[in-house]
């Protein structure tokens, strides 16, 4: 094991963790809103597919991590119609969106398996990427890390010092109240949706145009999911996410080097780690009495003004 | 515009209808209210109170009339529209955000607010310029029912409204924090603010109103100068019909058979209250009236009482016999029964048939089970029976418990407990948000259990039921219960004093609990 | 403008009647994404929907595929519906699928080659052991900790087709297999397989199951005190909580029963159609199971026919791949939509639509 350079593992743990840290962030802004989404693996797995399409065709990464947003967004927004004006139970709704991106993305993608995906290039920053070691670790990534890194000191400054923000913690805590002031539940909460399907997609097209670089069908492979414990472990704070998701990242690329470093360790039994480790912090997490009451007061339950 | 006595009115309503289906909430409703007029809207649960101040606000647009304020034209969009405009409101319900702060919950409910510093300034300059202290950093979950009328208050205040509507504001205070509100209500008056206040506590309106329009059933009855008019001749009007007051008829009192004794229990839910050394003893026969503002362990204490929340054995006694570890189900079996305030989602299931309503607590009592399977023919006939019994209207017992009106469902509820012959029966808000005729159907049935010898606690924010039905009185204060003395005895002082917590501090003598 | 008004009584009649205007909808986009694919739309729904059963060409091998596929489905899918009904969600029936196919394979294999009645019946244990034992995980995880079932139970798949890749290449490989990976086939054994019981029908002993589970769950439902529990707990946990409902137990028992016959799907499915533990074993019918139990209202009689249906795209689907070209995950996304649909018509139960003129105000 002495082949593991902890430099290189530190500098692939940012790159590995990216994808759940977008995914997850933006399933917070969603529970914050006091919607409950499912779908985070549909829509990372639809971000994943199209994203690399638009790439794929275009030569231009950046192309299709725009495309990737806008994919996640759209089919994100086809839950937030259900659950928020059809009143479609938002368990059962999120689960289908997982099972529609699944099969879609397949679909889309039968005629793009073993493709390459266009380089996204590192970052060269001056100065900082020239630093010795810490340069070379934390300063030469692609640009979607560091996008990743700002939109967690975005959200939560949104979330803590903007009106909006505030609005949007407002309809989590109580639609009645907040309805009851003139707010408009449900476009808040639709467009906290659109944004969480956005970031998902984001973060699956970090897998197909830079972690793997390749579409293969059902890559996101379980992401997704461990993005919504993710939320859990954070107790649906910003910075907390961040940590969580370098953790996980931690794990996963540690499993992945042991694996290729020959580890007397079985190698299905490395590969079921990352979900053995989400379950053991979930207990930690809920095991703890303070961590259930940090959940927003409305997550999962549906708004109808009535008369 | 000028109203009759010549006075140029600040908001005119003019033939205001809403109909929804089934139901017209409102059929053209004018009145109006000067600038520094305290208003008051009386009328009964169902009469279409709330739904002509949500059109007020902007809440709910009207079908036909039309508003004006001032002399131009009001037609609120929403309620930002409504507050800009200048009219604000004090709900009674739902419009605080308990994990949010007392800062933020005001500025929620502002158009522009300033940054939160200077805001948190402006909260304690108002609150204090109003008698209302408040602190501005506090969670708001944590915040004691009155407390949490302030902030809603101060959110009003800080942007000067011509109108202030009150949605019952006084059913949350003690008697104390009435004269309280009362007094920053007048201030507020002086200052040419008008106030529509909402209500059906009559006394009340007489000492605080200069007018009052009396709805019924969605329409205007007529009007009064309420410091003229009996509250007797108000109370007819509202009801349209001379009221039935329920009798008692006094029945000697028996054995001990609830027995209560230092129940402590910690709270459940985050926002929850806990329940401290809690004493009492109900005598066979008799009803003892339990008291207090919303939010200070009402519903805890049902539940301990209920068996949805275990306690030491020997803290619920039933005729000497621990059961504070039984379950609801091993409660019912010795006979104690209960039924708890929010009647759709905890004492009925809303989607649920009443005769599936009524197999949820009767299964035990009345045997609808055999070997676990259920008898629903027995469970129909039970339904009917409570259905016949307690005058519900409804058109079966397969009908969903959410297609009845409350008056109707809470008949059903009581009626489902009372029909059990409860050795010791507790309810959480018998007759809220019931009309006149229901409720008084309710506190009969009441009195008629405990004439047969039957222990009742009665819990209820409403003071009129409980000096009406109780033979003791007790009030909860923060989970602590004051303790209980002969209701007879009490003066609407004591009352506030015990509401507010000091009632124990002159009459702690123990033996009074016997 | 379109409002929702709620109505005071769930409407039976579309209760009843979503599911098939769900699947009328279903099957009017479907036949747009065919076009769009560039497959005649007619013909491939035909192919899915009229082939398998009466085309003479394809019927006599398509249609005991019918309850050979359908089987499996309804059986997890009753198991699921007692759950969702209270509440519980169990999204991992694959997983538990998968164990009960590991343990009772694991028990049939220990046995070989004895020749003897009792080992099937031990294997039927095993797999009923197998899929309630890992269904308990999430279920004790919620009642001591009260962590979130819906996650656990799901990263439980993942960790369940870990051990399935590596028991199908360690414990359980046929030793005489020439080191392929893969173990002995329990149909070739025949102390434990699982066979068609009347030839030509496709019924074995799993659909057996499944139908007394519809049966179980009926008579459950509707006429006993659990069926009752579960109802109430799922529409209102406070009102169960104040009617005596011991949550705690409420949620082992769903959990254990659709765990249990998750495992006993995956058994009946190793012993019989699949014949060995493979790496590509799990086959993805715990999710599809998810669909079955929604488009049946959650209801017995309904999963019975949601099942039958569910397994007809499946095997008009392979149809339609093999005589038209139609891309395999085509068929997942049109299983996708029907439940989509599904979920959003089912906002007609409980309201109705009204016209209403536009604002004056």
């Amino acid at each position: 094991m002495g082949s593991i350079d902890p430099l290189v593992l530190l500098a692939a743990i940012m790159m590995a963790s990216t994808p759940i840290l977008l995914a997850a962030l933006g399933e917070m802004v969603v529970e914050r809103a006091g919607v409950l989404n499912l779908g985070v693996e549909g829509m990372m797995i639809t971000g994943a597919i199209v994203g690399f399409v638009a790439a794929y065709e275009s030569g231009s990464p950046t192309l299709g991590f725009v495309t990737a947003a806008l994919g996640g967004a759209l089919i994100s927004l086809l839950f937030g119609v259900l659950t928020q004006f059809l009143m479609s139970n938002q368990v059962a709704t999120g689960l289908a969106l997982t099972l529609f991106g699944l099969g879609l993305s397949s679909l889309i993608g039968q005629s793009y398996s073993g493709l390459r995906a266009p380089l996204t290039p590192d970052l060269h920053i001056p100065v900082l990427s020239d630093l010795p070691v810490v340069g070379r670790v934390l300063f030469q990534h692609d640009a979607m890390v560091y996008v990743a890194l700002a939109l967690v000191v975005g959200v939560w400054a949104f979330l803590k010092f903007t009106r909006a923000g505030l609005i949007l913690r407002a309809v989590g805590e109580s639609h009645d109240a907040a309805h009851a002031l003139g707010y408009r539940v449900k476009l808040v909460r639709l467009c906290a949706i659109a944004f969480g399907g956005a970031l998902a997609g984001l973060g699956g097209a970090y897998l197909s145009l830079v972690r793997v670089p390749s579409w293969t069908d059902g890559m996101t492979a379980g992401a997704g999911w461990i993005a919504l414990a993710l939320v859990v472990f954070a107790s649906w704070k910003a910075f907390r996410v961040l940590a969580g998701a370098y953790l996980f990242g931690g794990i996963s690329v540690l499993q992945l080097n042991l694996q290729a470093a020959g580890s007397k360790v079985p190698a299905d039994l490395l590969s079921m780690s990352p979900f053995l480790a989400t379950i053991l912090v979930l207990v930690i997490i809920s095991a703890r009495k303070k961590g259930a009451t940090a959940a927003p007061a409305m997550l999962g339950r549906v708004f109808h003004a009535s008369q | 515009m000028r109203d009759r006595d010549g006075v140029t009115a600040l908001l005119t309503i003019d033939g205001l209808t809403k109909a929804y289906p089934g139901v017209v909430a409102n059929d053209s409703v004018s009145f109006s209210v000067r600038a520094g007029e305290v208003h008051a809207l009386l009328g009964e649960n169902g009469a279409g109170k709330s739904t002509l101040v949500k059109m007020i606000y902007g809440l709910v647009k009207p079908d036909s009339g039309a508003m004006r304020l001032g002399d131009a034209a009001y037609t609120p969009a929403n309620p930002q529209a409504a507050r800009s405009a200048g009219v604000a409101m004090v709900f009674q319900h739902f419009s605080l955000f308990d994990a949010l702060s007392v800062a933020e919950n005001v500025a929620l409910g502002m158009e522009s607010p300033p940054k939160m510093r200077a805001l948190s300034a402006q909260i304690r300059k108002v609150s204090e310029a109003y008698g209302l202290p408040l602190d501005p950093a506090r969670t708001v979950g944590d915040l004691s029912a009155g407390e949490r009328q302030r902030v809603e208050i101060i959110r009003c205040l800080l942007q000067d409204p011509k109108i202030l509507i009150m949605d019952e504001p006084t059913s949350v205070l003690t008697p104390q924090e009435v004269e309280i509100l009362f007094k920053t209500l007048r201030k507020l008056q002086s200052e040419g603010t008008a106030i529509l206040y909402i209500s059906h506590k009559l006394e009340e309106i007489r000492s605080l109103c200069d007018g009052a329009t009396i709805l019924r059933l969605g329409k205007v009855v007529g009007t009064c100068d309420p410091k003229t008019t009996s509250a007797r001749d108000m109370a007819e009007a509202m009801v349209g019909s001379a009221l039935h007051v329920p009798q008692a008829s006094p029945s000697p009192k028996g054995a001990i058979k609830l027995e209560v004794t230092t129940l402590d229990l910690p709270a459940k839910a985050e926002f929850g209250t806990s329940l401290r050394d809690i004493s009492f003893r109900v005598k066979a026969g008799e009803v003892l009236g339990i008291g207090g503002v919303a939010g200070n362990g009402q519903d805890e204490l049902l539940a301990a009482l209920s068996g949805e929340a275990l306690s030491a054995p020997h803290a619920v006694k039933l005729g000497g016999t621990p059961v504070g570890q039984l379950g609801p189900n091993a409660r019912r079996k010795i006979g104690i029964l209960a039924a708890p305030e929010e009647r759709l989602g905890h004492a009925a299931a809303p989607d649920m048939s009443l005769t599936e309503n009524a197999l949820l607590t009767g299964a035990i009592r009345e045997k609808l089970t055999r070997n676990g399977f259920l008898k629903w023919r027995d469970t129909e006939a039970f339904a009917r029976r409570i259905i016949a019994g307690f005058d519900v209207r409804t058109p079966g017992p397969d009908n969903a418990a959410r297609a009845l009106s409350g008056g109707n469902l809470q008949k059903f509820v009581i009626g489902r407990e009372v029909l059990q012959n409860p050795e010791v029966l507790i309810v959480n808000q018998p007759t809220w948000g019931v009309d006149a005729s229901a409720a008084a159907a309710i506190r009969q049935a009441l009195l008629d259990l405990a004439a047969s010898g039957a222990a009742i606690v009665c819990i209820s924010q409403d003071l009129d039921e409980l000096m009406e039905i109780s033979d003791r009185f007790a009030a909860l204060n923060e989970g602590r219960l004051s303790v209980p003395r002969p209701t007879r005895e009490l003066t609407i002082d004591e009352i506030g004093l015990m509401m507010g917590g000091a009632g124990d501090m002159d009459v702690a003598a123990p033996e009074v609990l016997a | 403008m379109i409002t929702l008004v709620k109505r005071p009584t769930p409407s039976r009649l579309w209760i009843v009647l979503t599911p098939l205007v769900a699947v009328l909808l279903t099957m009017v986009a479907g036949a747009a994404l065919f076009a769009m694919l560039g497959k005649d739309p007619i013909e491939a729904i035909r192919t899915i929907f009229w082939d398998p059963l009466f085309n003479p060409q394809f019927a006599a091998y398509s249609r005991p595929q019918l309850l050979v596929k359908a089987g499996p489905l309804i059986l997890i899918a009753i198991g699921l519906s007692l759950g969702f009904r209270a509440g519980i969600w169990n999204i991992g029936a694959e997983g538990q699928y998968i164990m009960g196919a590991i343990c009772g394979a694991a028990v049939g294999l220990a046995a070989y080659p004895i020749d003897a009645w009792w080992v099937f019946a031990a294997m039927v244990l095993g797999g009923l052991a197998g899929g309630t034992a890992w269904a308990m995980i999430p279920a004790v995880l919620r009642v001591a900790f009260k962590t979130n079932e819906i996650l656990v139970s799901l990263m439980l798949v993942y960790v369940a087709e870990n051990l399935l890749a590596s028991m199908a290449v360690g414990a359980l490989r046929n030793p005489e297999g020439g080191g392929f990976p893969g173990s002995r086939n329990l149909s070739q054994y025949p102390a434990a397989a699982n066979p068609e019981l009347i030839a030509g029908t496709g019924m074995h002993w799993g659909v057996v199951a499944a139908f007394i589970a519809v049966i179980f769950a009926y008579v459950i439902l509707s006429r006993h005190m659990l069926g009752f529990q579960i109802r109430l707990t799922g529409q209102s946990p406070r009102a169960a909580r104040f009617a005596g409902v011991n949550a705690a137990r409420l949620i082992l028992i769903c959990l254990g029963i659709s765990g249990g016959l998750a495992g006993l799907a995956g058994l009946f499915e190793v012993s019989g159609p699949a014949g060995q533990i493979s790496i590509d074993f799990g086959s993805g019918y715990g999710f599809t199971a998810i669909i079955v139990a929604f488009l049946g209202r959650l209801n017995p009689i309904g999963i019975l026919l949601a099942g039958l249906l569910m397994a007809l795209t499946y095997i008009g689907g392979e149809l339609a791949q093999f005589m038209l070209g139609l891309p395999a995950s085509a068929i997942q996304v049109f299983q996708g939509m029907l439940l989509m649909f599904l979920l959003a018509l089912d906002v007609l139960t409980n309201y109705s639509l009204r016209w209403r003129k536009r604002e004056t105000a």
